[in-house]
């Protein structure tokens, strides 16, 4: 940012006392709009945090942003009284869910991208085209005939279900993401491995999976909030005792007016994990986010 | 943050260079390059192998379903006698490699889920959205027909070609300007962070946060608050709504075309008493006592609440518990024109400085007596699509910034210190020499917004109230409503995800196009 400021204040002589003028007033502006759509996006995330501390009658009778006048009306009776009505269940199988089918994606991932970078085999290039296709491939495809076959497997509503239809979604941009990564290797380091006789598995383990550790930062973080922040697979596929936290807000959507004090404290409790993660881990973040924009 | 993964490079910066200058001479150039190297030998067992450079890059979708195609024969059968391996990698011509059955190993676990839980579903739902919605009788294209007969489908598809339309637009552009932007300012970082944070955050809670933004009453949603203080602060309305003067003949005002005018003409020296009734006692709970006008110079006069709390008082008579009505916008109209205009003080008095002498007929405009303005109705059915466009953009415009920044700081400083000492404006700069350089960037940004837009989802869900669902309705939306959401109609969900996965395809073939030319 400083690369572009300092050229133009190499050519001083050039330019007009106006034009400078002008460049000085356009630079506040900038400061000026920028800052402004900067709390236009911060707002309403502020907004649902002070929203879910106040009580029920504060919300009911001013807005959230009164609190600058009269700060001592926050609590965070909202916050235990949506625990004590058994909430912490639902955060808990969001984490069961979550964790599994972030592990199962990286390590399965792993190994096929393993294959398709380092490993020859026939048909495949055409074997990736078709991972490549499938990176758009909607969810909603899957919702009919996946219900049907866990009907038949009898893991209709269960997390184990959740859990694999996560994973299967998941699978087509992590390998991507992996294969692209391990192609970037030099070959001579698994050349050198082959030479020692060293088999394939141990190869993979030791050599390319250390370091591939930002590929798999990227990945990870990506698939976990992807499945922490799903949805849709949740209202289809869990059951009520197995619900993610996203699930057990949604039930909760119809009666939006008489319900915030319930809403804003679920609804900030499921995004403060995925907002510390993005925060420790944004370098990875933007990282996947660059290599594999498409999905 | 881009030293170890080759993937922001290829995105960014190799292609932004690569697909300004030497774009469309790219494409032919792969197959031809690419079909030598996997040997001669095998090029010939496949018939026409030679004359595939017109037709590899147009076949892409052909390809994909036969494989021996002209433009999958260089990719598909490269890989028997070991001579190639993908692009950047073909540099060693002998070595050990693992044997392919290893890689079935490898594969067997991605390739099981991908088949069973991507590939089988899609060939299912074709199957399935033949049959009605038991299953049980053959319609063929029946519930395709339906998609574009019924007026509910219609109404999602038209509601899909407005975000489509808009959204991606919106995005594009806004991450655009912000990416430029921050390059003027010292805390990009930090500008950065905050507007890609609600990336992190998932559409539900997004969708919450919005319903909350979105709340009607002034009091609650920050969106009509901002809007009613922007809208107060140029208009201004003190708001009585429902008053009016008593309907007999003794009220010395009537009521004329939505204003009150006095029925008397009024003079300079004689107070005017105008009466208003209409109102609770606790509309005007907080007002002063009304209090009789002075004489003296000038027209003026009361405008009051003539009822006292509890009954009595004598009518059109100022008593002592009848409160006046502050900030009422008086006028003093002379033959039709408004000659001078005036607002009552806090006890309702009011008194028009320097006006000629002669008679005037004293009116009270309609705009006192309107309702005040209370925001928008933004989860109403006609502005529920826009509004949830709007949490949409929110979400994603960060996505966009940070995207077309990594383009951007790919671009060479060169070309653009250039043309700023040849004289030329910063608007001349970024509109002649950064955004065609960073067309590619723009491009992925675009398509990626288009797929996702395609399959909103949660947002609509979440944000429209149940009333207005029908009105905000999207397709993704409404597969889950006709298959889940107590529509029960399997065979018309599974229609409608084939009509999903048919709008995606197109970007489908990008994807493999941009994939194919990245490699090459």
């Amino acid at each position: 940012m400083t690369t572009l400021a300092e050229p133009r204040h190499a050519q001083p002589m050039r330019r007009g006392l106006f034009t400078r003028a002008v460049d000085r007033l356009g630079g506040g502006l900038v400061q000026v709009f920028m800052i402004l759509v900067a709390l236009f996006w911060l707002l309403p995330t502020l907004g649902l945090l002070v929203v879910s501390l106040r009580g029920e009658t504060d919300n009911n009778s001013s807005g959230w942003w009164t609190l600058f006048t009269k700060p001592a009306q926050l609590t965070f009776d909202n916050y235990s009284n949506l625990l004590a009505s058994g909430f912490g269940s639902s955060f808990w199988n969001t984490v069961l869910i979550t964790v599994p089918a972030t592990l199962l994606v990286i390590g399965i991932a792993a190994m096929a991208g393993y294959a398709f970078a380092w490993i020859e085999f026939p048909g495949r290039d055409l074997v990736f085209l078709v991972v490549i296709a499938l990176l758009v491939v909607p969810v909603q495809i899957a919702l009919i005939p996946i219900a049907k076959l866990y009907g038949f497997l009898g893991i209709f509503g269960s997390i184990l279900g959740v859990v694999l239809f996560h994973v299967a979604f998941g699978l087509p941009f992590a390998i991507f993401l992996l294969r692209n990564f391990f192609v970037g290797i030099p070959r001579e380091l698994l050349e050198a491995a082959r030479m020692d006789g060293a088999p394939e598995w141990r190869i993979f383990a030791t050599v390319v999976f250390p370091l591939a550790k930002p590929a798999i930062a990227s990945l990870g973080i990506f698939q976990f909030l992807w499945v922490w922040n799903d949805l849709l697979v949740a209202l289809v596929f869990a059951d009520t005792e197995n619900q993610p936290m996203t699930k057990a807000l949604q039930s909760q959507m119809r009666q939006f007016g008489t319900n915030v004090d319930i809403l804003a404290p679920g609804a900030f409790l499921s995004l403060i994990i995925p907002l510390v993660l993005f925060f420790a881990f944004q370098r990875y973040f933007v990282q996947g986010m660059l290599a594999g924009s498409v999905k | 943050m881009t030293e170890r993964l080759d993937g922001p490079q290829a995105a960014g910066g190799g292609e932004s260079a690569a697909g300004a200058s030497s774009g469309p001479s790219e494409p032919p150039a792969d197959p031809s390059s690419d079909s030598p190297q996997p040997g001669a030998p095998l090029s010939g067992s496949d018939t026409p192998a030679a004359s595939d450079t017109p037709a590899a890059s147009d076949s892409l979708t052909a390809s994909e379903e036969s494989p021996a195609g002209p433009a999958a024969a260089g990719y598909a059968t490269a890989a028997p006698p070991g001579a190639v391996a993908t692009a950047g990698a073909a540099q060693a011509p002998a070595r050990l490699g693992p044997s392919p059955r290893l890689a079935v190993t490898f594969l067997l676990p991605a390739v099981l889920l991908l088949v069973a839980w991507m590939i089988y579903p899609v060939v299912y739902s074709i199957w399935r959205s033949l049959f009605d919605a038991t299953g049980d009788r053959f319609v063929g294209l029946g519930n395709y027909v339906s998609i574009f007969t019924d007026s509910s489908t219609l109404t999602t598809i038209r509601n899909n070609v407005i975000w489509v339309v808009v959204a991606p637009i919106v995005v594009t552009a806004l991450g655009l300007v912000f990416a430029v932007l921050t390059e003027r300012i010292r805390w990009s970082t930090a500008f950065k962070l905050v507007l890609f944070m609600p990336m992190a955050v998932s559409l539900l809670a997004a969708g919450v946060i919005f319903r909350l933004v979105y709340e009607q009453d002034p009091d609650k949603g920050v969106a009509n608050a901002i809007i009613t203080t922007v809208h107060d602060a140029f208009s201004s309305s003190a708001g009585y709504p429902g008053a009016r003067p008593r309907e007999n003949d003794q009220a010395p005002a009537v009521v004329q075309g939505g204003a009150v005018v006095t029925r008397q003409q009024a003079q300079a020296g004689t107070p005017v008493l105008i009466p208003l009734v209409g109102l609770t006692q606790d509309a005007v709970k907080d007002a002063a006592p009304a209090k009789a006008a002075p004489g003296g110079d000038g027209l003026s006069g009361t405008v009051w609440l003539d009822v006292v709390r509890g009954g009595g008082g004598t009518l059109n008579q100022i008593d002592p518990q009848e409160k006046g009505l502050a900030g009422v916008t008086v006028e003093a109209v002379s033959g039709g024109a408004v000659k001078a205009t005036t607002e009552t003080a806090a006890d309702g008095t009011f008194r028009f400085s320097g006006l000629p002498a002669g008679s005037y007929v004293v009116r009270l405009p309609q705009s006192n007596f309107t309702a005040p303005f209370n925001g928008l109705t933004w989860l109403g059915p006609s502005l529920i699509t826009p509004a949830i466009i709007g949490a949409y953009i929110w979400v994603w415009a960060g996505f966009a910034m940070v995207l077309i920044a990594a383009g951007l700081s790919a671009i060479p400083r060169d070309a653009l210190e250039a043309a700023r000492i040849d004289g030329a404006t910063e608007w001349q700069v970024f509109r002649r020499i950064t955004v065609p350089l960073l067309s590619p960037v723009l491009l992925v940004v675009f398509v990626t917004m288009i797929i996702n837009v395609l399959k909103v989802f949660d947002l609509v869900f979440i944000i429209a109230p149940g009333s207005v669902q029908p009105q905000a309705n999207v397709v993704a939306l409404e597969m889950w409503r006709v298959s889940f959401g107590g529509g029960g109609n399997q065979g018309l969900g599974s229609a409608l995800s084939i009509f999903l996965l048919v709008l995606v395809v197109p970007f489908m073939i990008f994807n493999i196009r941009r994939f194919r030319r990245d490699e090459g």
